[in-house]
């Protein structure tokens, strides 16, 4: 048994590449709808979570897990990735039942948000998927891993768009001891498997002095099943990357060193993480679904309340933040060619594009 | 000599406590090179629990070997082991044994430290019930991230990894779970230009 795609290109779903050739681009529709994170003109650490609700029709938001353009292509890129190296999905043996909770819950919300491209039949625990964009039609058993090609977390998260991580609670605090993780921001779930929350966010500057952490895993212990909540992350990749993890840096890194005025408008990308957690019915554990967006710089300057923002947001950032997501060395290149895009002009607050 | 202080560090870096004697069914110690002197001072505090203690000892990563002063303690039951992977393995069989009720103590490198409570941990013994300090060597043991291999008894920064040959710096990022640090290429972006190696791990 294996999962074999068959990639329904159209004139929706792109057939592009986030390697090699690099083909990956927002449609101009696409554009008007990328998450820009930055709700003001600067930026610093908060617990900036919200209750994650439908959102804005047309945007990001509308949907609770968002099917875009980009669907086909990511999920083959996925593929890819995990072929080279299936250490960037693993569950320890615990956290089976917490995959099974993802897995429902990915199939019974898309079935019900995107009905033209997604459905799910029950008869008690004989289930019956079907994925149209990428021609899956399966039949299993609910609880019983032996009916699916994959753990049930592997299985549907090959199918969905984001970095998955599935925390167990004990001990007061939460516990990353399974994930889905090939579309990351130079963090190796290898390595931070087993952590404790203040563990793996130990390398992360200043948040820690802030009580950030603190307060965040005090936020998120109380979150309750069928009340998620989002927030924003971001950080900037050179060329459309989805696989920026450590494992991999070698043969990524060299590219930040080739930037240059002419070409910073295409390679130089934003790169947007909509985080999403979930509590889970069953395991109690919780999920977290890393989304990434990139927007290349010449994408995103098209609006010109983002053009203005982007260039003061990226110009006054704290050295050690610039540092930690990896673009001090380019940074004054980037505020440079951002600059063209800033008249001075005064922004309206929050993050739309055109409010 | 006593327990080693360790700079200021990142949240999943270990640290390490000074091993204090508590009430158990038995006392399973687990110590290399110069821990031999923190079983000593636990001795000392309260030498009643010789008589149910078990100690496994190997030599440190620099060299240091006081299995005499160890032997020397009249322990229940002492063994010397060759290596590390060596006590490893016998730690294993003895945890085999080890009752409800144990006090367990882990002395000497980090090395040992983590491996041994990694193995403990692994058949479900509470991690916070294990006591630790650290003494001796500070050499570490460090995973590179590109290729996984583990390099033992890292003393400079950076590195050169012994399994894919990459130059890596050494991070204070640790997991426990694999109980290495974690090493990651320095001239990933600007390819040969390597700074020359520090030794920062004695």
């Amino acid at each position: 048994m294996s999962l074999d795609f068959k990639y329904g290109f159209d004139d929706f779903f792109r057939d592009e590449t986030f390697v090699d050739d690099f083909t990956y681009r927002n449609s101009p529709a696409n554009i008007r709808r990328f998450p820009f994170p930055f709700d003001r003109d600067d930026y610093m650490y908060s617990v900036n979570m919200e209750p994650h609700v439908s959102g804005r029709k047309g945007s990001v938001f509308e949907h609770t897990f968002d099917v875009d353009e980009h669907y086909l292509s990511e999920m083959r890129d996925r593929a890819r990735v995990l072929a080279q190296d299936p250490l960037r999905c693993q569950s320890l043996p615990h956290m089976t039942l917490a995959g099974w909770d993802l897995l429902e819950l990915i199939m019974e919300t898309k079935a019900r948000e995107y009905p033209q491209w997604f459905s799910l039949t029950k008869d008690g625990n004989r289930w019956h998927w079907i994925n149209r964009p990428l021609g899956i039609d399966q039949k299993f058993t609910f609880l019983d891993e032996s009916t699916l090609p994959y753990g049930p977390l592997e299985y549907i998260t090959r199918q969905t768009q984001g970095d998955f991580t599935l925390q167990d609670e004990r001990e007061g605090t939460l516990w990353v001891d399974a994930g889905m993780v090939t579309t990351q921001a130079d963090w190796s779930l290898d390595f931070d498997i087993g952590m404790n929350f203040h563990e793996w966010h130990a390398p992360v500057p200043l948040a820690h002095e802030k009580g950030i952490f603190d307060r965040a895993l005090k936020f998120l212990l109380k979150l309750q099943h069928g009340a998620p909540v989002r927030r924003f992350n971001w950080t900037m990749t050179v060329n459309p990357l989805l696989d920026t993890a450590p494992e991999t840096y070698p043969e990524w890194g060299y590219m930040r060193t080739g930037l240059t005025q002419e070409n910073m408008g295409r390679m130089m990308h934003l790169r947007v993480e909509l985080q999403t957690l979930y509590r889970l019915p069953r395991s109690n554990a919780i999920a977290f679904d890393i989304r990434a967006y990139l927007g290349k710089f010449e994408e995103l300057v098209q609006v010109p309340k983002w053009g203005r923002r982007l260039h003061r947001v990226v110009r006054d950032l704290h050295p050690d933040l610039a540092t930690y997501k990896g673009f001090i060395r380019n940074r004054d290149a980037m505020a440079e060619w951002l600059s063209k895009y800033d008249d001075g002009a005064p922004t309206s607050p929050g993050w739309w594009p055109e409010d | 000599m006593t327990k080693t202080e360790f700079p200021p560090s990142i949240k999943s870096r270990p640290v390490y406590g000074v091993l204090e004697p508590r009430p158990g069914a038995m006392h399973l110690i687990v110590a290399d090179g110069e821990g031999a002197g923190a079983v000593a001072d636990l001795v000392a505090r309260d030498p009643g629990l010789l008589a149910k203690a078990h100690i496994l000892y190997t030599a440190g990563p620099n060299g240091t070997d006081e299995w005499e002063r160890v032997k020397a303690l009249g322990a229940r039951q002492a063994q010397k082991a060759a290596s590390l992977p060596t006590l490893l393995f016998r730690l294993a069989r003895v945890l085999q044994d080890t009752p409800m009720g144990a006090q367990i103590y882990l002395t000497g490198s980090e090395g040992l430290i983590g491996q041994a409570e990694r193995d403990i941990c692994a058949l479900g013994y509470p991690r916070l019930d294990i006591q630790t300090e650290h003494r001796g060597s500070t050499v570490r043991r460090v995973q590179c991230v590109h290729c996984k291999g583990v390099t033992e008894n890292v003393k400079t920064d950076p590195f050169q990894c012994s399994h894919c040959g990459l130059h890596l710096f050494v991070r204070d990022h640790y997991s426990r779970r694999l109980a290495a640090f974690q090493g990651v290429n320095i001239d990933a972006e600007d390819k040969g230009q390597i700074p020359p190696a520090v030794e920062r791990f004695k």
